[in-house]
């Protein structure tokens, strides 16, 4: 293990200039995935740059308008208790009470799990879903980029040398829309997801077809992936069961994962198709007005043996 | 290169000079000899380091002791007044909560910062609470029926 330094930025502009001057760092908040690869020997920083003090990184923001504004610091615990975030992204919050343990959650950040660029994440399939962009700052300024062009494989994210997460911005959850988050994996905590899927389904107001859907999947691509031939056979089509279901093996297409040791990839093949029926089943149930406990979600969310 | 650090371990003051890559587990358990806080697995798996920072518990080796700057860390040493337990490790040591003993420290600061947040938990949200916490010897029953039992004391007391 080697021995690193320790900085702290108190701003966003102070963490960027110390980057831009000094090579090196490893950027630490909750430090929750930092401090493993360290003692793995897989991450050897010449300092580690705490960024936990800047002020206002850690608010959540929220507008029927504007939609919601994350900082990068905000809690793993915090998503999974916010009011706002359980009734309007729920898919968002059910992924937080799958992630780790509460010890963990309340350490992880939201910003470094996507920094972490896991395809195995639990917040990236559904911050994908809700069509999240990552605000970015750097030595020349501020950028806005999609989420599925930030995260570019296993670990490897678009910030340029220098460049910090400073927020997520999610659009306005439309009306009439449902979310289920459901992460496959050997124990309810604790664990990493052998498959996660996330879908959101938005109705028409009249009709009650697919108005539109997004469907996010997780561990079975370098990133997490959406499946958009499946979201484009839904839309604009009612939603029977059968159907549902022929999206569902459509969206199994889309999946190319990899044997590992969380499992192997005709198993992850296999999961792919009814955990998507799944995640489409109680979210058009949540759109079509169904009233779902967020202790039940919870229970739906995890999908574990033990 | 050590860097002052100051914090408030179990309502009293320390400053002391800490490594930036120690923990705060290490921190408490070479430094402080702070020992009940116990390291199983440093990486964040197992829940044995967990304490309170904040009145949130965290496990303390995936916290850079650095960062506990100016917070408020409770150990498991910090739980009692006086001569008396504190109502989770009274119900651990009466319902059996303890076998091996290892896992128990931080189990009862898991089942402190739960009491702390939600007063009168189900068995459930008991169970989901501890999820971050292994045991291998109780098979978690007698754990769950301790923090519900302490529960019901410490509603007792209150009222």
């Amino acid at each position: 293990m080697n021995r690193f330094a320790y900085r702290e930025a108190q701003t966003v502009q102070e963490a960027v200039e110390m980057m831009r001057q000094e090579e090196g760092a490893r950027i630490v908040a909750g430090a929750t995935d930092v401090l493993i690869r360290w003692r793995q020997g897989g991450w050897k920083p010449r300092y580690v740059l705490n960024i936990k003090r800047i002020a206002g990184l850690d608010e959540v923001g929220y507008s029927p308008h504007s939609g919601l504004s994350l900082g990068t610091l905000v809690t793993i615990r915090t998503l999974e208790r916010h009011p706002l975030i359980q009734e309007h992204y729920p898919a968002l919050a059910q992924a937080a009470t799958a992630f780790a343990g509460v010890q963990i959650r309340n350490l992880a950040t939201v910003g470094g799990n996507v920094c972490n660029a896991s395809p195995a994440g639990d917040t990236l399939p559904a911050l994908l879903a809700y069509g999240a962009e990552c605000r970015i700052a750097g030595p020349e300024g501020e950028r806005l980029v999609p989420l599925e062009q930030f995260c570019l494989g296993p670990g490897h994210t678009a910030l340029q040398p220098a460049e910090l997460l400073v927020a997520l911005r999610l659009p306005p959850p439309p009306p009439r829309a449902g979310a289920l988050y459901i992460k496959h994996s050997p124990r309810s905590t604790m664990d990493i997801a052998t498959v996660s899927v996330a879908s959101v389904v938005t109705l028409a107001e009249q009709s009650g077809v697919c108005q539109e859907v997004r469907i996010a999947l997780g561990a079975v691509a370098p990133t997490v992936v959406r499946a958009t031939a499946a979201e484009t056979f839904l839309r604009g089509q009612s939603v029977d069961a059968e159907r549902l279901q022929q999206a569902a093996h459509t969206a199994a297409q889309t999946a190319h994962p990899i044997d590992d040791i969380r499992g192997t990839a005709a198993h992850r093949r296999a999961v792919v198709a009814p955990l998507v029926q799944r995640t489409l089943h109680y979210a058009v149930q949540m759109a079509q007005g169904t009233r779902l406990p967020f202790q039940m979600q919870r229970g739906l969310a995890v999908e574990a043996i033990f | 290169m050590p860097h002052p650090l100051s914090l408030t371990i179990n309502g009293e003051p320390y400053t002391l000079l800490v490594e930036p890559y120690c923990s705060l587990l290490d921190m408490l358990r070479d430094q402080l000899q702070l020992t009940g806080t116990k390291k199983g697995c440093d990486e964040g798996d197992c829940g044995a380091c967990t304490v309170l920072m904040n009145g949130k518990t965290v496990t303390s080796c995936m916290v850079l002791a650095l960062d506990a700057r100016d917070q408020e860390i409770i150990t498991v040493e910090g739980l009692r007044q006086g001569n008396t337990l504190h109502p989770v490790q009274a119900a651990f040591v009466q319902y059996g909560g303890v076998q091996c003993g290892f896992c128990t420290p931080g189990l009862i600061m898991s089942g402190v910062g739960l009491l702390l947040e939600n007063p009168q938990p189900t068995e459930e949200e008991v169970r989901f609470a501890i999820g971050g916490n292994l045991c291998r010897c109780t098979g978690y029953s007698k754990v769950v029926q301790a923090i519900l039992k302490a529960a019901e004391t410490m509603q007792a007391q209150a009222s």
